[in-house]
């Protein structure tokens, strides 16, 4: 419980200053919010007279920062310039639509992704370990829309087997969509996703296995008489899986990354997507908000990580060293 | 052994095929470069004749909607990458040289770098990167500081455990009580230690540098859609996708994949160089 507690003020006090440095950043920019509030729209001089007022033009920037983390603590992120609706109720919306792909490919790689490091970690040397090495190597190396495009062209393009992006056929509701074709826009994006993230945690279950594959335990194992497999079973897995989902939960910050690049070329109308109009049309409120949104999802992942390696694993109890 | 196949690899011990490797794969990734700083931005010439052509033995890459060469336009953009992941991977080597030498001078400096250290990695680095490409105003510099800001991490962790543990050494103990100062031990003790890590920390920057670089250009937050960088001609092969042109979007990706693979193994290779108990695995 304390331990949750330190979480916690931590947590707080992370945003805080997260919060600031963002809205410096943005304050720094060549940004204009009322330009961008404005756009297409008329624009009287006692408009922009008003919103200049509201965003602050000329106040001192240290005034702007306090005014801005008072909002925050009463949870008013302001309103959405793209869409027009309050930033809350767009990330919301958005979030729940990326969170649905991200869980989604985060427990397919991670099963995938750990039984492909077993398999060739127990299997050292021969050629199915040789393969799951290589395609390892070749995907962290390339980049995840790249991938993406790839994905895309193959079955999209060529085996025609799944629509080009837009995320709700044409001339329906967002709301309307059926279940099934909202899986079906769900799939490639998922996929794709998936495969990015095998890699880390197949590379590393292998190595931890190598490693346990060296040690005294098993060789006495071995000794006793039991067979390869049971022993990668009995000792092998046992002793790799919790490490295994520590990094897992650990890879929150590169899921999203992922999650941003994979919307973008699927069209899938998700927190990444928001993020990219949210930066490239200059809506301040909404890129700020998912910065701390952002933030909060990387945060809880490595927090369980960290309750994981601390309390479910007994031996890592006793060093309080680092 | 067969002795009528002769491989002349066997006659090579260890070190010797580690620096044959090495050799090939940075004379390889040079001969890229000098090529791409050969071509001129102005011979890419649009050739309306030439129009969507698929690959063949003139194009080899095959041609875009404006006629122009895609092997030409990709080699170019290897070489800007290439450019934009040096400076920027040293710049974060630097950036975490100067952290870990902060945390290393007392406690309250440790705990300082190891809350900044959380602080960056507590935020996706992607969202970072476009945060500090906006501040910048997007472009070049907005890119290689950006990815600098987010790459220095990993380098300063394992900077900052390795200090910690030489300093806390008995050799650097006795070194004390011979009444050496702390530049001495830092010089004598501690540079010659860590290195190795530096120059193979800033070699394994490289490739996630050219990555992010690529990443956050397709994004249309890195380089202007005027410079031939591989980002940019991705997101434009988005828009032909549909039309069967394929090879606008595999081959630039393709090359982009063996540059950054090829950094990976010169990575690999040096470390295994500066740090033989490495070798042996």
């Amino acid at each position: 419980m304390k331990f949750l507690g330190y979480k916690l003020v931590r947590l707080l006090i992370l945003l805080t200053v997260i919060a600031a440095i963002s809205f410096i950043m943005i304050d720094l920019s060549p940004i204009d919010p009322v330009r961008a509030y404005l756009g297409e729209m008329s624009n009287a001089p006692e408009q922009i007279e008003k919103l200049s007022a509201y965003w602050g033009v000329g106040v001192p920037i240290q005034d702007k920062i306090v005014g801005w983390l008072e909002d925050i603590v009463q949870l008013k992120l302001g309103t959405s310039l793209i869409y027009r609706i309050p930033v809350t109720q767009v990330i919301m919306e958005k979030f729940t639509a990326s969170l649905v792909l991200m869980a989604v490919s985060w427990v397919i790689s991670g099963i995938v992704g750990f039984s492909l490091g077993i398999i060739s970690g127990a299997k050292r040397g021969t050629w199915i370990d040789k393969i799951i090495k290589t395609y390892c190597y070749i995907l962290q190396s390339s980049p995840a829309f790249w991938i993406a495009l790839i994905v895309l062209i193959i079955f999209s393009v060529w085996l025609n087997w799944f629509p080009i992006g837009l995320a709700v056929p044409v001339g329906v509701m967002a709301e309307n969509v059926t279940f099934w074709e909202w899986l079906h826009r769900l799939i490639l994006p998922a996929f794709t996703l998936s495969i990015v993230g095998i890699s880390s945690i197949a590379l590393y279950t292998r190595d931890r296995l190598v490693n346990i594959e060296n040690s005294d335990f098993f060789l006495f194992a071995k000794s006793r008489g039991e067979k390869h497999w049971s022993i990668i079973i009995k000792h092998g897995i046992r002793n790799v899986i919790l490490p295994a989902i520590t990094l897992q939960f650990l890879s929150f910050s590169e899921l999203f990354g992922g999650a941003v690049l994979v919307e973008q070329v699927f069209s899938y109308p998700g927190i990444g997507q928001a993020t990219i109009e949210a930066g490239l049309r200059s809506d301040v409120p909404l890129l700020l908000g998912i910065v701390l949104v952002s933030t909060i999802f990387v945060f809880v992942g490595n927090t369980i990580a960290d309750i994981l390696y601390k309390y479910v694993d007994p031996r890592m109890r006793g060093d309080g060293d680092e | 052994m067969n002795k009528f196949n002769f491989n002349p690899l066997n006659s090579l011990n260890l070190r010797q095929k580690t620096l044959l490797i090495i050799g090939l794969t940075l004379s390889l990734l040079i001969l890229i470069f000098i090529t791409s700083l050969t071509i001129d931005s102005n011979t890419i010439t649009t050739n309306f004749m030439m129009r969507q052509h698929p690959p063949s033995f003139e194009q080899l890459f095959g041609t875009d909607w404006l006629g122009r060469d895609m092997l030409t336009r990709t080699l170019k953009g290897l070489g800007l990458s290439i450019m934009i992941g040096a400076f920027s991977s040293i710049i974060s080597s630097i950036v975490a040289m100067i952290m870990a030498f902060i945390s290393s001078i007392n406690k309250y400096g440790d705990t300082l770098i190891s809350w900044l250290i959380d602080l960056f990695a507590s935020m996706p680095h992607l969202l970072l990167l476009i945060l500090i490409s906006l501040c910048m105003g997007k472009g070049a510099l907005g890119v290689i500081v950006g990815v600098a800001c987010t790459h220095w991490i990993s380098l300063a962790r394992v900077l900052r455990v390795e200090i910690k543990e030489i300093n806390t050494s008995e050799y650097v103990n006795l070194a004390r009580k011979f009444g050496k100062n702390n530049f001495w031990i830092a010089k004598e003790h501690i540079l010659p230690l860590v290195i190795t890590q530096i120059i193979v920390g800033t070699l394994l920057i490289f490739p996630h540098a050219i990555m992010h670089e690529a990443s956050v250009t397709f994004l249309g937050f890195g380089l202007s859609p005027h410079e031939p960088a591989i980002g940019i001609i991705l997101s434009e092969s988005m828009s032909y996708l549909t039309m069967g042109s394929w090879w606008l979007a595999l081959f630039p990706g393709l090359t982009l994949l063996i540059v950054v693979l090829l950094f990976d193994i010169i990575g690999e290779q040096v470390e295994k160089l500066l740090d033989p108990t490495k070798a042996q695995k």
